[in-house]
């Protein structure tokens, strides 16, 4: 039993569970409680129309399950399971606090009226995708900075605890907790749509909700080597199979799938025993994961029969044109060069062009790439990479000075560690040859 | 008498097991599975990529992302193929359609393929009916 799930039956001591009614270690329950929380809390959600009194039910069907189960064996539909206990408990608990009070308020119990048969049937899918899209659309409020929709989603959705995603951003429990609760003041303020959505609103929020999902994997990502960073890319691509399998025919959240699984492919390659970054040139591909290699690859595959590229898919065709190469020499690098010049029309942006000239050096040589980037030096005036890829081509044409004014200065802008150590290597190796 | 046999669970919850997790199940798995070769039993072995990575086809023209959903129709039969991509794949789908217009077929990735182990393994086909 995780320590989330063990904790929380301590909490509830007080309410006379009975401890030796639980199995020791019922780790099915755990992994099941854990993989229908979306669809339980969002569900929960749509009833009580209150994130707070949707968490605590969802908490308190969970207690339920912890104690019924390891008896009576997992129900046939778990989430249809959780979701009937925990409307039923918080409602017995909205009665008993409004003792006095004759009815309870109608709108509290507005589906209270279902046949508990039907209730199982009634969540079809198209019922489970809305809630489930509505919990993640919240938690990807406008009025909320990135950070505070990445931590409400992992806290919400997920259902990661204060702890640990205060360890994933690197700042206090408290800080996060603040930081969480504010973001849920903010939301019940908010007016959060609850008829179902139209085609139209549908898909603003699914943009908002993959935008939200993309921006948490990019915190794990360019986190480096810290395991509880890390692990944001794990939930990152659990929420994206999740909404994948409530939207499975959008090729673009194929795309962003199959991009996170391509990128996390290279995980364990990603960083040497000291911790240090290793390039893409340098790792070694047998550490390379081949199970998320094919995973993403057959995503990206599905996606392409749509014959509607987006910037997701193509960033995940270059990923998937790496993750083919046996080696470095052998990458592809006119598909690269294609598929950067296709992103860069659909996403002009000078950091697309900046990593189009690494390929363009490969394919028509440091002069080339250099006169492609030239031109950016003011938009990307404060940008690490920048100056570390202009540094190195100056150096292959023999500009040394030039060469090490750039290291120079992309030493200044580096934000890791890592990286001021990758520059030196550059720096030290121009000080040896001048030797 | 050959049999096949069918294993189905949450694939949202064993993608989402740990390295560790996974590797501990394979390798209760791979006890069970020596054995079996060792007794000149097991056949061919597959693991399927998730569900989230299958199409099915509908008749020759009709392509869907997504596994089979349905349950008026009842799991009849399977291929293996060995094809490079989903094109491919379709491709073959397509002609097994029109061969047999009225089944669905799914196709899937494999994700683990464990070859066929027996000395005696059957060189021609073996009818049950």
């Amino acid at each position: 039993m995780s320590l989330k799930h063990e904790r929380m039956l301590q909490r509830n001591a007080s309410k006379r569970i009975d401890m030796s009614q639980v199995i020791q270690d019922p780790t099915w329950i755990d992994s099941i409680l854990t993989a229908s929380r979306p669809q339980v809390v969002s569900a929960l959600l749509r009833y009580f129309r209150d994130m707070d009194t949707a968490e605590e039910a969802y908490q308190e069907a969970c207690l339920r399950a912890l104690r019924n189960w390891p008896q009576n064996g997992q129900p046939r539909d778990p989430a249809a399971w959780l979701i009937l206990v925990g409307r039923n408990a918080a409602l017995d608990g909205t009665r008993r606090k409004s003792r006095d009070v004759a009815l309870t308020p109608d709108e509290m119990i507005s589906d209270l009226g279902d046949a508990e048969a039907s209730l199982v049937e009634r969540l079809d899918d198209s019922q489970y995708r809305d809630d489930v899209l509505r919990l993640l659309f919240i938690c990807c409020h406008p009025d909320l900075p990135a950070t505070q929709q990445i931590a409400l989603a992992l806290r919400i959705v997920s259902g990661l605890s204060v702890a640990q995603i205060a360890r994933a951003f690197i700042v206090s429990d408290a800080a996060m907790e603040q930081r969480i609760t504010r973001a849920k003041a903010r939301i019940a303020k908010a007016d959060v749509p609850f008829e179902t959505p139209g085609p139209v609103e549908r898909s603003e929020r699914l943009a908002a909700v993959v935008t939200m999902i993309y921006l948490l994997f990019n915190e794990g990502y360019t986190a480096g080597n810290d395991p509880a960073r890390a692990s944001l890319c794990d939930e990152a691509i659990r929420l994206a199979r999740l909404i994948l399998r409530l939207y499975p025919t959008e090729p673009e959240i194929m795309g962003l799938t199959a991009l996170m699984m391509l990128q996390q492919s290279r995980l364990r390659a990603r960083f040497d025993a000291n911790g240090e970054a290793v390039l893409l040139e340098d790792q070694d591909r047998n550490l390379w994961n081949t199970k998320l290699i094919n995973e993403g690859v057959a995503l990206l595959e599905k996606a392409m029969r749509h014959d509607r590229p987006g910037p997701y898919q193509v960033q995940a065709a270059i990923a998937a044109t790496h993750a083919r190469a046996g080696s470095f020499e052998e990458t592809d690098w006119l598909a690269i060069d294609g598929l950067y010049a296709a992103l860069e029309r659909m996403q002009p942006s000078p950091v697309v062009t900046l990593n189009r000239s690494v390929v363009a050096e490969k394919l028509r040589g440091a002069e080339a790439a250099l006169a492609m980037i030239e031109p950016l030096e003011k938009s990307l005036s404060g940008y690490f990479h920048y100056f570390g890829a202009r540094g190195a081509f100056l150096l292959q044409l023999g500009r040394t000075v030039e060469a090490r004014s750039d290291f120079d200065r992309a030493i200044s802008l580096a934000t890791t560690p890592a990286q001021a150590a990758h520059i030196r290597q550059h720096l030290d190796r121009i000080t040896k040859d001048a030797e | 008498m050959l049999y096949t046999l069918l294993c189905y669970n949450k694939e949202d919850v064993v993608w989402s097991w740990s390295k560790e997790e996974d590797d501990a199940v394979m390798a209760r798995l791979n006890v069970v599975h020596e054995k079996l070769v060792k007794e000149g039993k097991l056949g061919p072995a597959l693991r399927l990529l998730p569900t989230t990575t299958a199409t099915t086809l509908r008749g020759p023209d009709m392509v869907i992302d997504g596994p089979f959903a349905e349950t008026k129709e009842q799991l009849l039969g399977f291929y293996v193929i060995d094809v490079p991509d989903l094109d491919s794949a379709l491709a073959v789908a397509r002609d097994l359609s029109a061969a047999n217009p009225t089944s669905i077929y799914e196709i899937r990735p494999v994700a683990l393929y464990v070859p066929e182990a027996r000395e005696n393994a059957p060189k021609e086909r073996v009818k049950a009916y």
